[in-house]
């Protein structure tokens, strides 16, 4: 029997393959929140490793200087700090423009006008808790901007609660145990995370390790997290309408 | 050629009294009185003033004990350098370009000039006839430097004339500078003829004539040179030996090769610059917002249209808007970039337009650009490109700083400090980078700094120990792995003997929060108490 008549199983199945797990060195979401504690750098971290990891991926691994929008609300700054600039990376270093934004209003606004810009490489937002004024509306409005401009921003949010939104990836991100460093093991080594996908459109949802050495952005499968396999994950606050 | 005015805030004071010299007010003695420290000081006195004792920097109570009758007036210094400045635009109908030689003085370029008035002495008439002419007591020379014709208008004959030669050979030596190399004894610049000429001729000067400052020309009086014949006797090494200062007010060496033109000394022109302005006196006075939105928008295309002309974009832009009722309001905008964009502006303006109060109407409106820069024409945009392709940086940066303020969008730069917190600035963010040092390798610093330090508690096996363990904001984070200590000294050099240095460490908590914590101080430095510690920075 000549089999070369039947479609393949792949094309058969392919209507109901679940989608690909996130991995690093691709071209991200346009529009991703990160959510994390006002505690720790996590947030801003992560958010600045996983943009570098995918305009490396647009652009090629020797990244361009160009200008990049740092915002946040006064809550934001008086809780996680201000950006330091001998703490960058040293290709991002000299594109810092900061925003000091006083109340989220203001904040929204310079993340939609910094979307609106040709000429940055990406905005990064910090805002602290969940104001009134960031609701789906302000989201949307901020996904429709990002995707029709073309650059990518990453909205930090410390405190915050999952409230609905329309970012493309949400990520809860807090602080792992980092590798031993190199030359001393007593010192803390390169920047870890422990990162969950816990929303994305074109992902399935899934729990890293993230490690940001000099080499890139490393993923590793969370050793605590079943692999389910085929299986759907745990609904959680996600939609479950058919995707 | 070098004008001096000798008495230019008395002559000041004469106009605007509108009397003749020595007739109406000007008859009786009067001073003009600056405010000093130690008092009222006489500034300036008239002739009948200066007849009855009354000197220039004298104290008015001295000078009321010698003549009691001595009327006043104040002083105007800043009313007398603007004068200065408008008068140096006046001069330049002699030469093609004036500057102002503070604070009494002016000087004009009238190389090649001099024959359109008929020779360099019939120039000088008409300087002099000018000068009358407004009421100004005025002195003036000509010769081949600034420093030279400054010389001679205060210290040489009325109207003198130095002119080293025909202005024949001078434009023959110019137009032929490749010549100078081959001809002997043809150096660059004048030639040494020159030179020698100009100080033979200004032998007999006193050497207040070098335009040095009281501290130099106290040292030579006490050297007894008195006249700047008596300068050229000395050989130069001693001069420079003696006068090691950089500056040409109290160097009478530097100042001696510019009045020779051995030494180039450049001038600053006055050059009169007009703001470009637009304005739009309206018919109906207009009351509401979208009329005003209206109006604003004609005036930044009028002011596109004007700033297009001379080629040149506006940094800073004011609104005025006059009402009926006698009050006006005025709105000032900075922009990141040189820009003529009319919506641009337009669209900036509308945000600062909310809390004007319009009363009865407003009935005139009147934009002016105080600022601007060269900005050359561009391709404008086609079709809706601008909606596609999104806004430019300076577009961006000028929309966030209308509404946030300019203090809110900054970029950090390096500043040369141990510092951490003082190692960042900030500065706006399209102003060039200043140079800076390359960070060191073995720096690890914190990806977020507090604005300010937060105090913590630490637990720690020894004072001088790794710590343990600290509270943060009520969390308690036991350290699992620590780098350091990093010593960083108080920098001695600004800060007071009594700051303490700090060891900073890196650490990492049992979860994996990665802090940058600091001793303040060693025990017993004796420099206050126990060592406090405090968080400061946020690791990636």
């Amino acid at each position: 029997m000549d089999l070369s008549a039947f479609p393949p199983v792949g094309a058969l199945l392919s209507p109901f393959t679940p989608a690909p797990r996130w991995q690093p060195g691709r071209v991200g979401a346009r529009h991703s929140e990160v959510f994390a504690s006002a505690e720790e750098a996590s947030g801003a971290a992560a958010a600045l490793a996983l943009w570098v990891d995918g305009r490396r991926a647009a652009e090629g691994a020797a990244l361009e200087e160009r200008p990049w929008l740092w915002v946040q609300d006064a809550a934001a700054l008086r809780r996680s700090g201000r950006p330091y600039r001998p703490g960058l990376p040293a290709a991002l270093r000299r594109g810092l423009i900061h925003v000091a934004a006083r109340k989220a209003e203001d904040a929204l606004f310079a993340l939609e006008e910094g979307v609106r810009c040709r000429d940055l490489a990406g905005v990064i937002g910090e805002i602290a808790g969940n104001p009134r004024a960031l609701d789906f509306t302000a989201s949307r409005r901020l996904s429709l901007a990002a995707e029709r401009h073309g650059v990518p921003l990453f909205l930090v949010r410390l405190d915050a609660a999952r409230d609905l939104s329309s970012a493309r990836m949400r990520w809860q991100v807090r602080a792992a145990m980092s590798p031993p460093a190199r030359w001393n093991p007593q010192a803390p080594g390169a920047p870890a995370w422990h990162a969950e996908l816990f929303r994305a459109r074109g992902h399935v949802p899934g729990e890293w390790i993230l490690t940001d050495d000099e080499h890139g952005l490393d993923a590793s499968q969370h050793p605590g997290a079943p692999d389910h396999g085929d299986l759907a994950a745990a609904a959680g606050d996600r939609s479950l309408a058919a995707r | 050629m070098a004008i001096w005015l000798p008495r230019l805030a008395i002559d000041r004071w004469r106009l605007a009294e509108a009397c003749q010299r020595g007739e109406g007010a000007d008859a009786a003695p009067l001073a003009l009185i600056a405010e000093t420290a130690q008092g009222l000081r006489i500034a300036a006195a008239n002739d009948a003033g200066l007849a009855a004792g009354a000197v220039p920097g004298m104290m008015l109570a001295d000078a009321r004990a010698v003549c009691p009758a001595l009327a006043v007036g104040p002083s105007d210094p800043g009313g007398d350098r603007a004068f200065l400045e408008r008068l140096a635009l006046w001069a330049r109908r002699w030469g093609p370009w004036a500057a102002v030689d503070e604070p009494d003085g002016l000087c004009v370029d009238v190389t090649g000039a001099a024959h359109l008035f008929g020779g360099e002495a019939r120039l000088l008439a008409d300087v002099e006839a000018g000068c009358a002419a407004r009421g100004l007591a005025a002195r003036m020379a000509i010769a081949p430097t600034a420093g030279a014709a400054w010389a001679l208008a205060r210290y040489g004959a009325e109207r003198a004339i130095l002119d080293s030669f025909s202005p024949s050979s001078l434009r023959a030596e110019r137009s032929t500078p490749g010549h100078h190399a081959g001809r002997p004894g043809v150096l660059r610049g004048l030639s040494p003829r020159n030179d020698e000429r100009i100080s033979e001729a200004l032998a007999d000067l006193p050497v207040a004539a070098l335009r040095l400052d009281g501290a130099a020309l106290l040292v030579l009086r006490r050297l007894g040179l008195k006249r700047l014949g008596d300068l050229h006797g000395i050989g130069r090494d001693a001069l420079k030996r003696r006068f090691r200062d950089r500056s040409p007010d109290a160097n009478p060496l530097l100042r001696l090769d510019q009045l020779l033109g051995r030494r180039p000394e450049p001038l600053l022109p006055v050059i009169a610059v007009s703001a470009p302005l637009v304005q739009r006196r309206l018919l109906e006075p207009i009351r509401y917002r979208e009329l005003l939105d209206r109006v604003v928008a004609d005036l930044a295309a009028d002011m596109e249209h004007a700033l297009e002309a001379r080629g040149a974009g506006a940094r800073r832009l004011e609104l005025g808007l006059w009402r009926v009722d006698g009050d006006a309001a005025f709105r000032t905008l900075e922009l990141a970039a040189a820009t003529r964009e009319a919506a641009h502006i337009a669209r900036l303006f509308a945000a600062r337009l909310d809390d004007v109060e319009a009363g009865f109407g407003i009935e005139l409106a009147r934009l002016r650009a105080t600022w601007t820069e060269p900005l050359a024409c561009e391709q404008g945009a086609l079709g809706s490109a601008g909606e596609e392709q999104g806004t430019s940086l300076a577009v961006c940066i000028d929309r966030l700083s209308v509404r946030l303020g300019a203090a809110a969008v900054r970029r950090p730069v390096a500043h040369a400090s141990h510092i951490p917190e003082r190692a960042q600035r900030w500065q706006a963010p399209l102003e060039p980078d200043a140079p800076e040092q390359e960070q060191m390798m073995f720096h690890a610093r914190p990806l977020k700094l507090l604005d300010r330090p937060e105090p913590i508690e630490v637990l720690y096996a020894t004072p001088d120990g790794y710590p343990r363990q600290f509270r943060w904001r009520a969390g308690l984070h036991e350290v699992v792995r620590v780098a350091g200590p990093e010593r960083i000294a108080p920098e001695w050099w600004r800060q007071k003997g009594s700051a303490r240095l700090r060891d900073y460490y890196r650490v990492e908590d049992s979860v994996g929060r990665r802090y940058w914590i600091y001793r303040h101080g060693i025990a017993g430095d004796g420099r206050g108490g126990p060592p406090l510690w405090y968080l400061q920075g946020l690791y990636a």
